[in-house]
């Protein structure tokens, strides 16, 4: 609750209304730096290369264009194929949804059994399964390599879905066991009396309870696997990159004229859904943050 | 019914006994493949003379010895220090600071809130593309700067081997920081209203009551907010490749580079092996006495 | 010392009206209870007197003060709040000076203070700990340390004993009451508990959906209560409330029927001579469980009259007995002495001192 919820009575007077405009003055300020660098980049993707050139980094464009963001979108260079950023957008919804998907129905099945069906070393086996939420991925980038080539799934769409699910795994049952301790085992307790079984249980009674939890761990899990860039590179190559490997190719690119308008058109696309489900379910992204205030 | 009944109510007794366990045993052999496993994996060729390939020779240290003669590798661990001190320094100034001031009872609060942390939800590629072109060094602030007037400005650290790492620095904070402010207004929320009702009664002023009452209180917030900018700073390897590439040169080179550049760029394996698993006990020895003193304390 | 004035006091959260055009005057040293069931906004208006709230309108005085705008450090009171509001980092030594602290009170002047109000309340020993490592009863103690080491104008407490189990609430309860005898400073204490009112306050506030009920000695609140609310809120159990019809042939009486037949309860004059206009209409008779009694209960002279109800429960507590029955169609208590013979079903023949009946008008609920 803190001070925003108090009405406590304050001294009045030309000091505390000095003290409340700086405040603002201060906290716009702030809201400047967090906006200016979208602003930046949204005009500079309107603006054509010439006025980008002889204008400054923060005037508005004089004649809006969108050729940029066509250009991004259909027909930059990625490394040597000229495509934009559409296949790579493709590419990055084949991964993201059955990658989120799947962890998320895992994580949730995991989470209830570990809870709910206290068996002996769950705990311990809950401690060694969030562990793998920590460690650093170069740890592991290696053996993976290898055991996407064994099985042919290297430089593949469904290598990153399987990658994604299997270190997704950790966050979304520790979200899901959070959300599960919290219920209380009478419900479990009495359902079992009426004679329901794990499965009935888990897809009839703690599945739809779960719902906010459901929506925390796929918001999260979007926009982890959206904006990963690590497993991105090293396990894909060429047409089966991500966005964001394709974002900094486009960035990247020597050769040529640098065409920053087309940078930023193609970095607003590539930030857009991960933005777009933002704004859109706030409260549920910062939960997941703080959710993931145990996990970094 | 009898015969038929047996079998089927021996099966359905062995499920309700075992099926969590059946349920959970999968997924908790994928974790100790693939991450224990794993590890083991890569610490084991971390002690082999593999190059290009994987080759199952022990040298003993030899791979270590080679990563500690790298010049390129003293680089990285300096810009690690340096990264991680001035990004955990000014996300939690930054953060602490918002964090206290949206607590005042400002009617915008859920649109500033929303503001502040929106480049959470921006991946590291987005943000370092965004500012390589805001600190471009002819195009950007400083012309900016000198379309002001200051004709001699000069603002080149993208460009600068010194001052690199700092560009990283200022990206990290702009898209961190908000994180940070969000942790502690959850945490200043959760302080009881009656105690700072108590404190006004106690006569402390505002700035009295945080620095003596409420910030004490939130203590672990502070511990949790560090532990996990430092997590993401060791693991800051997007915004290194999107911002300068490591470069000039390797000048912004962090371990996460060095490790990728070394797997997948010159082949060397041995080499990041030993490089990754240096990364690991970093972090291990942050993570792990602090998810034990968290799992210890929810456990009370 | 000083008095509380409160003048026609509102408070408002948006639309939602907490605190309704509150009159309260409370005199040098009093000890005064603002009692309610919950939402009433007993605990608002303590906040208001505090200065935790801001007044919508309205005037509050503390001593000659003027308080209305004055920051709650500035109104010389102290307070002890209902989780006790300790600050969990500091020992209980700097919880109590902290407020000397932040006043900039020298040292030795502290040290003092807090070995006062140490020895006072039995802490002594305390002073190193951290709350976290205090109990309950403990760490109410502290709070009122806290407060007592101002040595303020005004004492306030919000419900400071909700939070302890019924032994220690008991115990606590005449501490503090032994406190006020002996400091003698103005205190206004919130509880919803009635006995806590009853037992502590020199004067009871009655509040209700943000009015103020009654106001009045714990007596006067109990043996005259202005209306069915206070009536059915102050005492356990509470008071049967039975409805009737005025009868007059010769005398006057209150006739209640049911299931069981009808009764007609004889009217003292007292009381006759206020329904005299109202014959034949509907009434609302109070009656409290402990003046339906065992035969022979009541001081002889007094009205006493006999009737007989089935008894429907049986409730012994140890000292009297509580017999359930029905009377005019609701659910009444009678309370006897143990050991009479009584069981369920059978009918018992109670006595009622009709000097103490209560007669309430139905639409209004004011007592006659």
């Amino acid at each position: 609750m803190s001070q925003a919820q108090s009405g406590i009575v304050r001294r009045q007077g030309p000091r505390q209304i000095a003290l409340r405009i700086l405040l603002f003055a201060v906290l716009g300020l702030f809201c400047l730096y967090y906006l200016i660098p979208l602003a930046v980049m949204i005009s500079t993707s309107l603006k054509s290369l010439d006025e980008i050139r002889t204008g400054s980094l923060i005037s508005l464009p004089h004649e809006i264009s969108l050729d940029a963001w066509s250009k991004a979108w259909s027909s930059a260079c990625v490394g040597v194929r000229c495509t934009g950023l559409e296949p790579y957008m493709w590419n990055s919804f084949l991964m993201v949804v059955p990658a989120v998907l799947i962890s998320t129905f895992l994580g949730a099945i995991n989470g209830y059994a570990l809870t709910k069906w206290r068996f002996p070393g769950a705990n311990v086996i809950f401690a060694l399964m969030l562990f793998g939420a920590f460690i650093p991925f170069q740890i592991v980038l290696l053996p993976m390599a290898r055991t996407l080539g064994y099985f042919g799934l290297a430089g593949s769409v469904y290598g990153l879905v399987f990658v994604h699910t299997v270190y997704g795994l950790a966050f979304t049952t520790l979200f899901f066991r959070n959300f599960f301790v919290s219920v209380s085992d009478g419900i479990v307790q009495a359902a079992k009396i009426d004679g329901a079984g794990f499965f009935p249980i888990f897809f009839k009674l703690m599945l739809p309870m779960a719902l906010p939890t459901i929506v925390v761990s796929v918001i999260w899990q979007f926009t982890q696997i959206w904006n990963d860039f690590l497993f991105g590179i090293a396990f894909t190559v060429g047409d089966s990159n991500p966005v964001t490997v394709a974002l900094n190719n486009i960035v990247a690119t020597s050769t040529g004229v640098k065409e920053y308008n087309v940078d930023m058109a193609a970095a607003i696309i590539a930030g857009l859904p991960t933005l777009l489900v933002y704004v859109l379910a706030g409260s549920y992204f910062v939960r997941g943050l703080s959710a993931g205030a145990v996990k970094g | 019914m009898t015969n038929a009944g047996t079998p089927r109510v021996a099966l359905e007794r062995f499920l309700d006994r075992w099926l969590p366990q059946i349920v959970v045993s999968p997924l908790f052999a994928a974790s100790l493949v693939f991450v224990y496993a794993f590890i083991a994996w890569t610490i084991y060729i971390s002690f082999t003379k593999s190059g290009v390939m994987p080759n199952y020779t022990l040298v003993g240290l030899a791979q270590y010895e080679r990563v500690w003669s790298t010049p390129r590798w003293y680089v990285a661990l300096q810009n690690l220090f340096v990264f991680t001190g001035l990004f955990i320094a000014g996300c939690m100034i930054i953060g602490v600071l918002l964090a206290i001031l949206l607590d005042q009872r400002i009617r915008l609060e859920g649109a500033i809130r929303t503001i502040y942390l929106y480049p959470m939800a921006l991946s590291f590629i987005v943000t370092g593309t965004a500012w390589k072109w805001i600190l471009n060094p002819t195009l950007g602030i400083e012309k900016l700067v000198q379309g002001w007037g200051f004709r001699d400005f000069s603002f080149d650290w993208l460009v600068d081997p010194q001052m690199a790492i700092y560009t990283v620095v200022i990206a990290g904070v702009w898209q961190s920081s908000g994180y940070v402010m969000a942790l502690f207004l959850a945490g200043l929320r959760s302080v009881d209203d009656e105690i700072i009702r108590a404190a006004a009664i106690d006569g402390a002023g505002p700035v009295r009551t945080y620095a003596t009452i409420i910030l004490p209180m939130i203590r672990p917030v502070f511990l949790s907010s560090i532990i996990i900018l430092a997590h993401l700073a060791i693991k800051s390897f997007d915004l290194v490749v999107a911002l300068t590439g490591g470069g000039p040169g390797y000048a912004t080179d962090m371990p996460a580079t060095f490790m990728y550049a070394f797997a997948f760029q010159r082949s060397e394996l041995g080499t990041a092996a030993a490089s990754a698993v240096m990364m690991l006990m970093t972090v291990m020895a942050i993570m792990v006495p602090y998810l034990y003193s968290e799992i210890r304390g929810s456990a009370k | 010392m000083a008095g509380v004035k409160l003048d026609r006091v509102w408070k408002k959260f948006g639309q939602n009206e907490v605190i309704k055009g509150i009159d309260l005057e409370i005199a040098p040293g009093e000890f005064v209870v603002l009692v309610g069931p919950s939402g009433c906004g007993k605990s608002t208006l303590l906040n208001l007197i505090a200065g935790l709230e801001t007044l919508t309108s309205g005037d509050i005085r503390i001593g000659e003060q003027q308080v209305n705008d004055v920051p709650p450090k500035d109104r010389n009171i102290a307070m002890v709040f209902q989780s006790y509001a300790l600050y969990p980092t500091k020992s209980v030594h700097r919880n109590i000076t902290f407020g000397m602290e932040t006043r900039h009170i020298g040292h030795q002047e502290q040290e003092q203070a807090v070995s006062e109000v140490t020895q006072l309340l039995h802490i002594e020993q305390l002073l190193e700990r951290k709350p976290g490592q205090l109990s309950g009863g403990q760490r109410q103690r502290v709070a009122m340390g806290r407060a007592l080491v101002r040595k303020p104008d005004v004492f306030l407490f919000d419900e400071p004993l909700s939070n302890l189990d019924a032994k220690l609430r008991i115990e606590m309860r005449t501490e503090i009451k032994k406190l006020h005898q002996r400091l003698g400073k103005t205190t206004i204490y919130v509880t919803h508990d009635q006995v806590e009112a009853m037992t502590l306050a020199s004067r009871i506030a009655v509040m209700d959906n943000g009015h103020i009920r009654q106001f009045g000695s714990p007596d006067d609140i109990y043996e005259n209560p202005v209306d069915l609310f206070v009536a059915g809120f102050m005492g356990s159990p509470s008071m049967n409330i039975v409805r009737g019809r005025v009868l007059k042939n010769g005398s006057c009486g209150i006739e209640v029927t049911d299931g069981e037949g009808a009764i007609v309860f004889p009217l003292p004059e007292a009381l006759a001579g206020k329904v005299a206009e109202r014959t034949g209409q509907e009434i609302v008779l109070g009656l409290r469980p402990e003046i339906i009694t065992h035969r022979g209960a009541h001081a002889p002279g007094s009205n006493v009259f006999a009737f007989e109800r089935a008894i429907d429960v049986i409730e012994p507590t140890g000292p009297d007995t509580m017999l359930v029955f029905t009377l005019g169609g609701s659910e009444a208590i009678g309370r006897i002495r143990p050991g009479e013979a009584v069981a369920v079903d059978q009918p018992y023949r109670f006595q009622v001192n009709m000097d103490k009946a209560k007669l309430f008008d139905p639409a209004s609920g004011i007592r006659l």
